[in-house]
């Protein structure tokens, strides 16, 4: 709690709250949908790549609200010794 | 005050209307409450934000009446407070969603079959349709008012209307005090306020910047420790009935006062 206060300003995390906001009311999607759906699809990727390191983001991009998934995939085939 | 059902309005937006619900919502939580704030301003929804549930919202109060989802489903729970909860207002519906009885049943649903102890019910500026449902199940009322002249007569205005309501015990929360202009008998006090509007403080908050950093980052300063995060509390407290004292924003009447105001001592 109020870890804010020592380190990143407070008007970057405001900034950053906004632009989620927005995005998601010009999109007219309930945020929390999209967060349900983000873990949903984290859940699949993790099954089939369990040591990739994987994100989704939500991004404004002009008028469209822009899911990006980001999939590390790490070690396709490892080396045997 | 008794009511468990308190409507937060003002007659001007802007005054802090949604800072103060949050705040004096999560007030009463901490102190052991169970309490659920209520955004009725459909359309433009803004106490989650302030709350920091944003991200959180999937149904609201619309969604709620409609009967798409469960209360449960649409209740959010604050993970930083026990016992705090929100329930959000629709982003994109209009106004005229609401219809007051309706809303009257779900608000006597949360307290009887939910069980919480207090239901805040942030109210839209204003004294248009959405107003007069915000109020329709309160039985108490906090007005939120700043000590400048258009936020005061439009206080008077939503008092009048409240009376008319009979919405049950009116106080008010005098926000954005600045002590020092007080002192110096540049701003309305609280007994000024109380000489003009005839309703008695139960608040009194001093303008204070940490307000805009607990806003930013989306925590009630009521968890902090901010001048007005403690007056938000000492409000709390008086709401539940304990005797907590005013702080002494007042203009300081005596002799060596006048004479530093007539040497510009005075801010």
């Amino acid at each position: 709690m109020f870890s804010w206060m020592k380190g990143r300003r407070s008007k970057e995390t405001l900034k950053d709250r906004l632009e989620l906001v927005l995005a998601y009311d010009r999109a007219k999607i309930p945020p929390g949908k999209v967060e349900a759906l983000r873990n949903d699809l984290l859940e699949v990727v993790r099954r089939y790549f369990p040591a990739g390191n994987s994100s989704v983001e939500v991004e404004q991009d002009g008028d469209k609200v822009v899911l990006m998934a980001s999939v590390a995939i790490d070690d396709p085939q490892p080396k045997k010794k | 005050m008794d009511a468990k059902v308190i409507v937060v309005t003002s007659g001007k937006g802007g005054v802090g209307k949604t800072t103060t619900t949050a705040n004096i919502g999560a007030a009463l939580a901490k102190l052991g409450e169970k309490v659920v704030v209520i955004d009725v301003d459909v359309g433009l929804r803004n106490l989650d934000v302030v709350m920091g549930l944003e991200s959180r919202v999937v149904f609201d109060l619309v969604d709620v009446l409609e009967g798409k989802c469960r209360m449960s489903q649409a209740l959010i729970r604050d993970k930083r407070v026990e016992n705090l909860y929100l329930l959000p207002a629709s982003q994109t519906r209009d106004k005229d969603a609401l219809d007051p009885e309706v809303f009257k049943e779900v608000v006597r649903g949360l307290v009887q079959d939910e069980g919480f102890d207090r239901v805040l019910i942030d109210s839209p500026a204003g004294i248009e349709s959405g107003f007069r449902t915000a109020a329709a199940p309160a039985k108490g009322a906090l007005v939120v008012v700043n000590p400048e002249v258009s936020s005061v007569r439009d206080a008077d205005r939503i008092i009048g209307l409240l009376e008319a309501q009979q919405v049950g015990e009116i106080r008010l929360v005098i926000n954005r005090l600045r002590p020092k202009m007080v002192a110096s008998g540049n701003m309305l006090s609280e007994s000024d306020m109380l000489d003009i509007l005839g309703v008695k403080p139960i608040g009194i908050v001093p303008e204070d910047e940490g307000i805009i950093v607990s806003t930013n980052v989306g925590e009630p300063a009521v968890l902090g420790k901010t001048k007005a995060g403690e007056a938000f509390m000492a409000t709390a407290r008086r709401l539940r009935g304990e005797d907590v004292p005013y702080p002494k924003f007042e203009e300081d009447k005596g002799f060596w006062a006048a004479l530093k105001r007539m040497f510009g001592g005075g801010a």
